[in-house]
Order: C-alpha cells, then sequence, then structure tokens
C-alpha cells in the first residue's frame, strides 16, 4: 500500500516536532527514516501509525485520506523499539493476540490461529519458543518475536522504531540482513526509523534524511551517501572532513591553498564549508608536482582492520584531517607519528554559508 | 547445608531476630488467648462462640468487610489508574488526600462520618427522603470500613501501574484490540497480583477495625453491631474468658481468609509469566 504524507506538522509545546514534512513511499518498498535523536522521525512514524494525531496534515493510504482513522483501524504492524511484548503471555498468544481480539464474525477459528501462529513463529524461525514467556527469550529473540505479531493481522504496512536499537551490534548486523530478505519476500511496504546510517544505507530502499524536523534529502543509499544536498547530510552520512574555505572563482581557497572545483564558477569571494571523505585524502611522503594540497603532520595511526585510519594535522595548525588508506598504500608510505607528509583531498564538495544553513 | 557459603551475610543473625521479633510482638500475645480460653471447656466454649449475638456480629463484620474491600478494589484501580495516567492540577492533593485515612485516628474518622451520613447531616439529609439511613445501619458498617480500607488498594496498584510501558497499550491498540480488551487481556492481568493484595490488606484492615465504626454503627445488638464491640463488652463486664474465646473464632476466621487469598495470590502470580 503507497503512503502520502501531507503537510504535516506537530508541536509539543514550544518545541516543532515536525515542520511541514511530506513525503511519499510508493507501494512495496522499504523506506527508512534516518537522523538524529530528536529529529522527529520517530514522531512522524508514530503519526502514521495513528499512535499521534498532527496539528496539521494528512496521511493518505492509498489515496484515502486516513488522518481521523483510529490507530487499530489503520492496518498497521508496529514493531516497538522496547519490544512492548505482553509479559503474561506466552509467545504463542502474543503472536496470537491480534486474531484473537477481532470481532467475533471476523476471528478464525481456534485451528486456523493455530495454524497462522506457528506459520509465523517459522517464518521468524523461533517456532520452537512457543511456549516460552517474553523474559525468558533474548533481545533479538524478543524483537523477532515483536515482529511476528505485528505481521500476524496482515497489515498493509509494516512500521519499525528503531527496531534495532537495543541490540548488540553482531545481533544487529544479523537481523538487519535477516529484516531485508524478509521484506523481499513478503514486499510489504515498510518503514524503519533509525539513527544509524551504517543500518539504513545497508538495509533500505531509500532513505529519508531528517533533521530539526524537516526533511533534508530523499533518494536512494547510494544517492544520499555519493551526493549530499547539504552540509547537514554530509556530516551524518558517515566520516568526512569539513575545512573553512573561500570561494571564488571556481575555485576553493583552503588556507594558502586554491583547489579547482566543479562547481559555483561566478560567485565572488564567498566564505564556505569544503567536505572531503576521509577515503578520499591522498598521502604522499614527497611534494606532488602537478596536485595542490597541503603539509601535514601524522598526529595518530589506527591501523586494525582493512582500512588504516589516519589522523594528520595541517602543517599549519588550524585544523585536523582524518584520513583513510589501504593497507597496502600505508606500507608503502611507512607512516609514523609526527612524520611530515604532503595530502592532497580530491572529490572536494563545497557549501556556501548562507546558502544551506542546515549545518 | 550448614557448611554452604550463602553470598549475603548474616542470614543466621537475621532470621533469629526475625523469630525472636515475631514471636515477642505476634505469637506470644496471640497464644495467651488461646491458652486463655482453655481454662473453660469445648461446650462452654461453643456456647458462647455460637450466641445468636455472636454469630450476627461475625456475620456483619466479615460481610462488611468483604463488601468494603471490594468497593475499594474497584474504586481504588480506578483512582489510582487516575493518578497515574492523567496530570491535573491538584494532583499532588489528591494523591496526599488518599493517604489521609492511614493517619486519622479511626475515631476522628467515626465522628466525621456520622455527623454527615446522620438524618440531619449534609448526605444524609438527601438520603433520608430517598428511604436510605446510612447512620446507625449496616449500611453504615460498609460506609466505614470502605474509607478506612482505600489507601491500601490505591498505594498497591499505584507502582504497578506506573511500571506498566504505555507502549504495551499502544501494541495492542496497533493490533486492533479495543479499549475494552486492552484492560481485560493486557491491563487487568498486570495488575491483578498487585490489586489482590491491595485488597488482602483492605479486608483484613476492615475486620479489625474498631474505632470509626463503632460511632457510625449505632451498635444494636443483632443488627449493627460488630464482633470487636461484643469483645470489648465482654472485657467490660470481666467476662475474659469469653471475650478471648470471641477473639479466638476471629483470630482462626481471619487466619484462614489470608491464608486463602495468599493462596490465591501465589496463583495468579504462577499463570502470569513464569519467571520474571
Amino acid at each position: 500500500m503507497s503512503i502520502e504524507i501531507r503537510n504535516i506538522k506537530k508541536n509539543f509545546g514550544q518545541f516543532s516536532a515536525l515542520n511541514d514534512v511530506s513525503l511519499d513511499v510508493p507501494s512495496g518498498e522499504l523506506v527508512a527514516l534516518l537522523g538524529p535523536s530528536g529529529c522527529g522521525k520517530t514522531t512522524l512514524l508514530r503519526i502514521i501509525a495513528g499512535l499521534e494525531t498532527p496539528d496539521s496534515g494528512n496521511i493518505l493510504f492509498y489515496g484515502n485520506d486516513a488522518t481521523e482513522r483510529q490507530v487499530r483501524e489503520r492496518e498497521v504492524g508496529f514493531v516497538f523499539q522496547h519490544y512492548a511484548l505482553f509479559r503474561h503471555m506466552t509467545v504463542f498468544e502474543n503472536v496470537a493476540f491480534g486474531l484473537r481480539v477481532r470481532p467475533k464474525h471476523t476471528r478464525p477459528n481456534e485451528a486456523e490461529i493455530k495454524r497462522r501462529v506457528h506459520e509465523l513463529l517459522n517464518l521468524v524461525q523461533l517456532d520452537w519458543l512457543a511456549d516460552r514467556y517474553p523474559p525468558q527469550l533474548s533481545g533479538g529473540q524478543r524483537q523477532r518475536i515483536a515482529l511476528a505479531r505485528a505481521l500476524a493481522v496482515e497489515p498493509k504496512v509494516l512500521l519499525l522504531d528503531e527496531p534495532f536499537g537495543a541490540l548488540d551490534a553482531k545481533v544487529r548486523k544479523e537481523l538487519r540482513r535477516w529484516l531485508r530478505r524478509l521484506h523481499d519476500e513478503l514486499h510489504i511496504t515498510s518503514i524503519f526509523v533509525t539513527h544509524d546510517q551504517e543500518e539504513a544505507l545497508e538495509v533500505a530502499d531509500r532513505v529519508v534524511v531528517i533533521n530539526k524536523g524537516k526533511i533534508e534529502q530523499i533518494g536512494s543509499p547510494q544517492e544520499v551517501y555519493d551526493h549530499p544536498v547539504s552540509p547537514f547530510v554530509y556530516q551524518f552520512l558517515g566520516n568526512v572532513n569539513q575545512f573553512d574555505s573561500h570561494v571564488h572563482n571556481g575555485a576553493a581557497k583552503i588556507g594558502e591553498v586554491n583547489l579547482k572545483i566543479d562547481a559555483h564558477p561566478d560567485t565572488q569571494n564567498s566564505p564556505a564549508l569544503a567536505f572531503v571523505r576521509p577515503h578520499d585524502i591522498e598521502i604522499y611522503n614527497e611534494q606532488h608536482p602537478e596536485k595542490l594540497g597541503f603539509e601535514a603532520i601524522v598526529r595518530y595511526v589506527n591501523a586494525v582492520g582493512p582500512l588504516v585510519r589516519v589522523e594528520l594535522e595541517r602543517a599549519d595548525h588550524t585544523e585536523l584531517v582524518e584520513a583513510e588508506l589501504t593497507q597496502e598504500r600505508f606500507r608503502e608510505l611507512n607512516l609514523t607519528a609526527a612524520q611530515h607528509v604532503f595530502i592532497y583531498p580530491r572529490n572536494v564538495r563545497v557549501f556556501l554559508k548562507g546558502d544551506n544553513a542546515g549545518a | 547445608m550448614a557448611k554452604r557459603k550463602n553470598i549475603l551475610p548474616g542470614f543466621n543473625i537475621s532470621l533469629g531476630f526475625t523469630l525472636l521479633y515475631l514471636s515477642l510482638i505476634v505469637l506470644i500475645p496471640l497464644s495467651a488467648a488461646f491458652i486463655k480460653t482453655a481454662e473453660i471447656s469445648f461446650a462452654e466454649f461453643w456456647q458462647i462462640v455460637t450466641a445468636p449475638r455472636v454469630v450476627a456480629s461475625y456475620k456483619l463484620t466479615f460481610g462488611a468487610s468483604l463488601i468494603g474491600a471490594l468497593i475499594n478494589a474497584v474504586f481504588g484501580l480506578l483512582t489510582a489508574w487516575v493518578l497515574v495516567r492523567y496530570t491535573f492540577p491538584g494532583k499532588k492533593f489528591v494523591d496526599a488526600l488518599v493517604d489521609l485515612p492511614f493517619a486519622l485516628p479511626t475515631a476522628v474518622a467515626g465522628i466525621a462520618l456520622t455527623a454527615i451520613y446522620a438524618k440531619n447531616g449534609w448526605i444524609g439529609a438527601w438520603l433520608e427522603p430517598l428511604g436510605v439511613n446510612v447512620a446507625f445501619t449496616p449500611l453504615g458498617v460498609i460506609v466505614a470500613l470502605t474509607f478506612i480500607g482505600l489507601p491500601f488498594v490505591v498505594r498497591t496498584v499505584q507502582p504497578v501501574l506506573e511500571d506498566l510501558e504505555a507502549e504495551t497499550e499502544e501494541a495492542a491498540a496497533s493490533l486492533g484490540a479495543n479499549r475494552l480488551q486492552t484492560f481485560t487481556k493486557i491491563i487487568l492481568p498486570a495488575v491483578w497480583p498487585a490489586l489482590l493484595t491491595g485488597f488482602a490488606l483492605a479486608f483484613a484492615r476492615a475486620i479489625g477495625e474498631y474505632g470509626s465504626v463503632i460511632f457510625i454503627a449505632g451498635n444494636m445488638p443483632m443488627v449493627s453491631e460488630i464482633t470487636p464491640l461484643i469483645i470489648i463488652t465482654k472485657l467490660e463486664q470481666y467476662d475474659y474468658v469469653g471475650a478471648t474465646a470471641v477473639a479466638v473464632v476471629m483470630l482462626v476466621i481471619s487466619f484462614v481468609l489470608l491464608l486463602a487469598i495468599n493462596g490465591l495470590q501465589w496463583w495468579a502470580n504462577r499463570n502470569n509469566g513464569a519467571d520474571r
């Protein structure tokens, strides 16, 4: 089912949680709402579910206005961050709950309920836990039961609030791949909220970046990572180096160096922020004859893992720079702390100050 | 077993102290009632404790206490719910008001209730034309016992309701449950053990209540005379054996009832999610 969100506004007292948010979620897509804590992403999810009412604006399910519809009439499955399982019921009864509370004429009979619940428990691979109580399960198991419970009512939309937030790193990775596979099987329109950019980029078909109650950018994971539209998105998605600079006639002046950029050819002497990803910083032991860059001093090296992280300080002592290079390149350079090197940024992205005050 | 090291130190001394304390404060005084009663033969005992006036007082005491505790279970739960789930001006004041029956001397409560519910009192004057007499009837006894039992239910249920995540109710709603189903299937099972405890405490307190009841009850033999009053009356007539005989019966009935409620609690807990 497609969801349309039209001009949603929501205030909590003086605080504006959502400021004129509009968003289309096409049928069958898996969408991530990504943003820092307090940005309004959970509020938006709760408004879609009907657990919260917007001050103004509309929610449309399949083109029909659902803004005034009660939670239980919206046919949404909601998975809570802390699972919200019914602790006095067995796993089986938890999953069966949505079927048992149906009005008599639509309620399936006992055999049918049993079949459906076991089918769902098999889907989440936890059929062997049917007779346990929620407090006896691990976090990952509880989350999967919560998902099975939400799916039991055959929702048109699946909403997940920080579904992996309370789990440890390894289980989290496993579960999000599993969620992706599950979605590919069921094709149910799903929206999940997360503050973890890695999670959003790995799992979602589309990522919606939210900041301070406004949508900053909507796009595929590739789009938002490669072409962030604002300094905020640039900083939020992955590590980035930020330089104070001046843009003048198609070049960004950082320190004493003029770097050529592809944007802003007509801008005259405007203050700007320049962004470079750590893996776009090249390091050389000797000054490169053609490239433009800075002299820098190595401050710290962390060689654990496939990529080596190097922290450098520009020789003019103004800014710290983080670089990532392969183990191979690292061995070639033979870097140690306090060593003088030359760094060359590529793919510099510049945002004029005042132009995009989001950062 | 004896040599097993316990992580928590002082088990022996604390158990010893607990037993000594319970013996001095509870067990020895109570057993004195049994010993004193043993001075008479069983036939005499039976005659005293089954005298029509005494039997009528058992019925009133236990019946009124039960009704009072049931009323408190319902309205105490409601009061606790309102105090936990809603914010309103004067909430702190209402919260403090709940504890008043704990602190107030029961005689004061009795006099106040009598003044209000008497035929010329504020509320009694309105009930009189309807043919309802509260003061000096068994109904008055129920009112007094409800009054003194209220805090027990509220204070036992309140913390459990506070712990109950609003999320589980939202989950129930998103799964299609209406308000009534959410209440009966989600909220009530969670607060049930606490509610039962509060009910038992209110009930036990009401059985033992004396001060507030004697003012409003009117103490007419066979109608509105409670068992504790019978005991006091016998004591005032220097009939110590008679008083302790009735006391023993009360003791046994109370103990059996509390034991039964404890059993019910154990059973409710067992059906409420094995290990928590």
